[in-house]
């Protein structure tokens, strides 16, 4: 249904803002091969050719001034055009809006708030809490690496950081927009389609800026709120005996000091909240594919697979642990 | 005046014997060791490129070992670690160590030749530049090997970079490393300014400077206010790093913004200041290589100094995904697609010259129609990235990369490598080898586009830029093993230029030939000496219209056959009309700049790792070495008048606006100015997005009382010199020294009452953004009241010693002038920091 490539700016996802991008660039490459096209000849054909008269006005003139003036200022209109379509996604007539908002006024500032749908992103070196705020429907849900909008819907990304800079890019379905320490940033999202597209950190911020992913996955309606309602539930203490040898080892091995599962003691925060992390497509910001090999992996081996990254390789755990330990999180769907 | 309308040439045959023995006695250059303290501008010229071609092969290896970790996705070769310290070094070094130097290098070679000067104004000062660059950079490259280099990036954005998040060494020796370069980059944009304004031949008015000039003369205005935002930028963030003072930190009244925008400030006329020069040397070589006069050079002039003026209105292109308001955005959009015009127009100029005349085909010709294809590409990319929502999709990824790397190879690297080919006849008197030129050319050039095009399509599948691996599955890895593959045919191609260089160059001494049979004055015979006589110019391509004048000039039939003061010297004209005024007296060989250049980059990189005793050391040599070239450079005026030729006859010395010594003091005016400014931009910067008050409403105001002092303290200032001016008109030395020294006491005054005005409030530096703007606008003075110190004290110790009078003052007017700046610029800071008061 997807198709074949999810952080593609040339593959965006139908109705997105990252379309109206590429349709932008295809005007641009068109019109750019054309000219180059066209200097090119000329550059040959000058040195080919011998002593020919030439009108320096006409060149001059013709070819290196009003010609790229006139195309410098439709392309102007074209792109401010684009731009505040981009800005206005969201409110009455979405996408198509665009055409209206020929004049310099700021679209953003129409844009009815209320339906769109707000999720908080904030950037962290070197991973992503993603963060929604639910007044009146039953709290918080703050998960990591991960984020889900519903298709349909325009949905704007809260955009901050903790730390550095870092910058939101999910090239199949907008531009990027920087987070910026002492800053809130804004981000317009909206599809019609539904999949599983990858963003990345766009801007270098330290060791780990190359492994720094997340996952977007879009989905109607209906499933939407219904893995939203799911990730509002809290956690109980396993009846298992494997998965309490993990869950013991959990808090033997202070991970509770960094991460939060709600529903358990644990409540840290400087590490991503593990409620839900074994329903994750993900670990480590889209390092490493979720399973129970890679979440053991990952435990033991946190600083030889993403060094300098804020994890310790916790290498005090038996096998049984470890894998208990792996097990009982990826139990956490 | 013109050659046609009189017969006579300006000086008849034979020559008096022995004239020109004496010429080039004086300036032969010295032998063994002492090579090393040739100040030659074509001497250090020539050292200057073949260090800046030493870091481009540098900086290229950097970039291989890059391109063979980015081969296949998940690749081990080098670590995060070392690869972020790998891309930081190639940014930093292509664009400091390589790509400005080496603009300025080959201006520095060349300007002299092409404007028949025997030298440009300041010798030792373009030693002095090269000599910081050359030791300074060297060991800045080192420590890529002790894993010390920096590793925030180029561009060294905070908080990434500060104390928090990059504790250690490696963003010092970044910020002080950068330092020596800067100073470096303003010596050199000094001397290039003042040599075109002032040392040209005498008839060759602005519109007939071969437009080389003229381009060398804009990038020189441009590195005046465009290094400015730079210096400041990382003064400021090592002020943050080594004291905490907060300028980009959010939580404390600062902004990481606030960097970005000094940043690229700096940042993209950087990139024309690299590119007018390469189109510079486009256009004289278009022109020779069709033989027929540029088209357009009055269209090429407007089009290169609206490139300059616009360049500084493009900075926030950089900053399109920072989350500004679209409006703003689309202003520096439409002015990042208005700079495509001018570059249009002179690339329609170089056809239509092409086309007019016969093209001669030999390897500069083939490395300008590289220069073409490759440029044009990354100019187009180049207006695809000013239209904003492209650019929110292309920003921070491979396809910046790609765009950047056409736009600077193309626009800078194929024109250099068509002018080695071009000019090197000139230095050794043959030409490289063509066929070497041509297979390096082409490989050359598909090196570049193997390298670089796949990139864009990387790019738009979702490479973001300066990552040290990358996931497979994403459709990458075709797009990166095409780049490493071609990375290193790149490489071969470069290495085919350098080993020719290396067969086939020698410098010769005297250097008779014209090969491409160009018309513009560096194909007149060449010596040591330079040319034999300056002619008079009359035209654009004087030896094209005169085709004895090669004969004439190497006869010595021009103006000034030999030496006239016993030295070397060179002839002053006014800067619009190149008329005749004095004579220059050069210096000559000399150990101070080489110990002066290199005690400036051992201070700065002593300072880094904190060996405070070597920097000092340092320091004090350079500081020392400096004083005591200067104190030999305002020579005593013989008084008499010395007879070129043709009737002209110039005294050897002069003061004043006329003399170079007060366009040089002025231009490093505007550049101390430019960094106030920079300085006071930040403080109103910093105003308008603090939100919790500037100051916040805990911290004081600065107290009125000492301000008020100072600012009677700075008038002061201005009133003792006004008055030693009076009296040094009237003779009256004592009175000059006296006056001096009253402001001398004044600046002190000055500065510690400004300095009160904040210590004696609840303000300390490390509070609040309001607070470390206002104690680096006072630390600013105090500095310039320990540079005055000496400058006072440099003037009193001449005075005493009798050599300054009413007529040679050159160095009570530069004190004169740093003075009433200072003076100035202390009251305007003080009014700055209580301008919050308004909003009260």
């Amino acid at each position: 249904m997807r198709p074949p490539h999810p952080a593609s700016a040339l593959d965006p996802a139908s109705g997105s803002g990252a379309e109206l991008i590429d349709q932008l660039g295809t005007a641009l490459y068109v019109g750019g091969g054309l000219i180059f096209l066209v200097v090119m000849v000329l550059v040959t054909c000058a040195v080919l050719t011998k002593g020919r008269p030439v009108n320096a006005r006409y060149w001059i003139l013709g070819g290196g001034l009003a010609f790229p003036a006139f195309t410098l200022t439709v392309l102007l209109m074209y792109s401010l055009a684009v731009g505040n379509g981009l800005n206005a996604i969201g409110s009455s007539g979405a996408l198509q809006l665009f055409l209206d908002c020929f004049g310099l006024g700021d679209a953003r500032a129409r844009a009815p708030v209320d339906d769109v749908l707000e999720i908080h992103v904030v950037g962290k070196q070197w991973w992503w809490e993603v963060r929604y705020d639910r007044p009146g429907k039953g709290g918080a849900v703050v998960l990591a690496n991960e984020l889900r909008m519903p298709t349909n819907q325009a949905v704007e990304l809260v955009l901050s950081t903790t730390d550095v800079i870092h910058s939101f890019w999910a090239p199949s379905l907008a531009g990027k927009v920087d987070m910026i320490p002492g800053r809130t940033t804004r981000l317009r999202l909206q599809t019609s389609e539904a999949g599983t597209f990858r963003a990345l950190c766009a801007e270098y911020c330290g060791g780990q800026h190359a492994l720094m992913a997340l996952f977007v996955v879009t989905q109607h309606g209906d499933d939407f709120e219904a893995w939203l309602a799911h990730q509002q539930t809290s956690v109980v203490e396993p009846v298992d005996p494997f998965l309490k040898v993990g869950y013991d080892a959990f808090f033997r091995g202070e991970c509770h000091s960094c991460h939060t599962v709600r529903g358990t003691p644990a409540n840290g925060v400087a590490g991503p909240d593990l409620t839900h992390v074994g329903g994750r497509k993900s670990l480590a910001a889209g390092t490493l594919n979720n399973h129970i090999g890679t979440m053991a992996g990952w435990i033991a081996g946190a600083q030889d697979v993403k060094p300098g990254n804020k994890m310790p390789s916790s290498l005090a755990y038996s096998g049984v642990e470890l894998r208990a330990l792996s097990a009982w999180l990826g139990s956490l769907q | 005046m013109s050659l046609d309308a009189s017969p006579e040439l300006p000086n008849s045959l034979p020559r008096p014997t022995g004239e020109f023995d004496r010429l080039r006695a004086v300036w032969e250059r010295p032998k063994g060791w002492r090579v090393l303290t040739q100040v030659n501008n074509t001497a250090i010229g020539l050292w200057y490129i073949g260090a800046a071609l030493l870091f481009l092969v540098l900086g290229g290896i950097l970039a291989l070992i890059m391109r063979t970790q980015l081969a296949v996705p998940g690749n081990n070769l080098v670590d995060a670690d070392l690869y972020n310290q790998l891309f930081t070094m190639h940014g930093s070094v292509m664009m400091f160590l390589f790509a400005v130097p080496v603009v300025e290098a080959i201006g520095i070679l060349l300007l002299p030749a092409m404007q028949g000067a025997r030298d440009l104004p300041f010798p030792r000062l373009s030693a002095y530049a090269f000599w910081a660059y050359f030791v300074g950079g060297l060991v800045f490259f080192t420590t890529i090997f002790f894993d010390l280099a920096p590793d925030g990036g180029w561009f060294m954005y905070p908080p990434l970079t500060s104390y928090e998040f990059s504790p250690g060494l490696r963003t010092d020796f970044w910020l002080l490393g950068i330092g020596f370069i800067e100073i470096s980059a303003i010596a050199g944009a000094i001397e290039i300014v003042v040599g075109i304004l002032r040392t040209r031949p005498p008839g060759m008015t602005l519109d007939k400077m071969p437009i080389y000039l003229w381009a060398m003369l804009i990038v020189g205005a441009m590195i005046i206010f465009g290094f400015p935002p730079v210096i400041l930028a990382t003064a400021l963030l090592e002020l943050e790093r080594a004291f905490h003072w907060p300028f980009f930190l959010a939580e404390r009244g600062g902004d990481p913004l606030l960097w970005q925008h000094l940043f690229w400030l700096f940042g993209h006329p950087d990139v024309y200041i690299i590119f007018l020069p390469a189109a510079g040397l486009v256009s004289m070589m278009v022109a020779t290589m069709a033989q027929v006069p540029l088209i357009g050079y009055r269209w090429i002039v407007v089009a290169m100094l609206a490139t300059g003026t616009i360049s500084f209105a493009l900075w926030v292109h950089h900053m399109f995904a920072t989350g500004m308001p679209h409006l703003s955005l689309s202003f520096f959009s439409a002015a990042s697609m208005a700079v495509a015009i001018p570059a249009g127009l002179q690339v329609f100029s170089w056809i239509a010259t092409l086309w007019r005349g016969d093209v001669q085909r030999a390897t500069p010709t083939y490395f300008l129609l590289g220069f073409f294809g490759v440029f044009v590409l990354g100019g187009l990319t180049g207006v695809m990235l000013a239209v904003v929502p492209y650019d929110w999709q292309a920003h921070d990824t491979y396809f910046v990369v790609a765009h950047l790397h056409y736009v600077l190879i193309g626009g800078m690297l194929f024109p250099v490598f068509a002018g080695i080919y071009y000019w090197a006849p000139m230095i050794s008197g043959r030409r490289l080898s063509e066929r070497m030129g041509k297979w390096a050319c082409a490989i050359m050039f598909i090196g570049v586009n193997l390298t670089f095009f796949p990139m864009h399509i990387a790019g738009l599948l979702g490479m973001p830029r300066r990552v040290w691996t990358y996931a497979d599955g994403y459709g990458l890895e075709p797009y990166n093993l095409l780049s490493t593959v071609g990375a290193f045919v790149f490489a071969a191609g470069i290495s085919i230029v350098l080993l020719d260089l290396m067969l086939h160059f020698r410098p010769a001494g005297k250097v008779d030939t014209n090969p491409w049979n160009a018309g513009t004055l560096e194909w007149l015979p060449q010596d040591e000496y330079a040319i034999r006589s300056v002619p008079l110019v009359g035209s654009r391509e004087p030896l094209w219209d005169r085709a004895s004048l090669r004969k004439e000039v190497d006869e010595g039939q021009h103006y000034l056959p030999g030496t006239m003061t016993g030295g070397r010297e060179t002839i002053v004209t006014s800067a619009i009309d190149a008329r005749p005024e004095y004579l220059l007296r050069l210096p000559g060989s000399s150990w101070l700049p080489v110990l002066a250049g290199v005690g400036t980059a051992v201070f700065f990189l002593a300072l880094t790792v904190k060996w405070m005793i070597v920097a000092i050391t340092g320091a004090l040599v350079a500081l020392g070495s400096i004083l005591m070239w200067l104190w030999d450079s305002d020579p005593a005026p013989s008084g008499q008048l010395f007879d070129v030729g043709g009737g002209l006859s110039l005294p050897d010395y002069m003061s004043g606006s006329r003399s170079h010594s007060w366009w040089s003091m002025v231009v490093l005016m505007l550049v101390d100015g430019s960094i106030f400014a920079c300085l006071i931009f930040s403080f109103l910067y910093l105003w308008t997005v603090t939100l919790s008050g500037f100051p916040p409403e805990s911290l004081d105001m600065p107290l009125v009382g000492s301000s008020v002092a100072a600012v009677v303290a700075w008038l002061v200032v201005a009133g003792a010199l006004f008055a030693a001016n009076r009296a040094l008109g009237g003779s009256r030395c004592r009175g000059v020294s006296i006056a001096l020294l009253v402001a001398l006491m004044g600046t002190w005054l000055a500065f510690a009452a400004s300095l009160h005005a904040l210590t004696g409030t609840n303000l300390r530096p490390q509070l609040h953004g309001y607070a470390s703007t206002a104690y680096t606008m006072v630390a600013w003075q105090g500095l310039h009241a320990v540079l005055l110190t000496l400058m006072i004290g440099f003037t009193v110790a001449r005075l005493s010693l009798g050599m300054i009078d009413s007529v040679r003052r050159n160095v009570f007017d530069n004190t004169r002038i740093m003075s009433y700046y200072c003076a100035a610029q202390g009251i305007v800071a003080l009014v700055v920091m209580h301008s919050p008061r308004l909003a009260l």
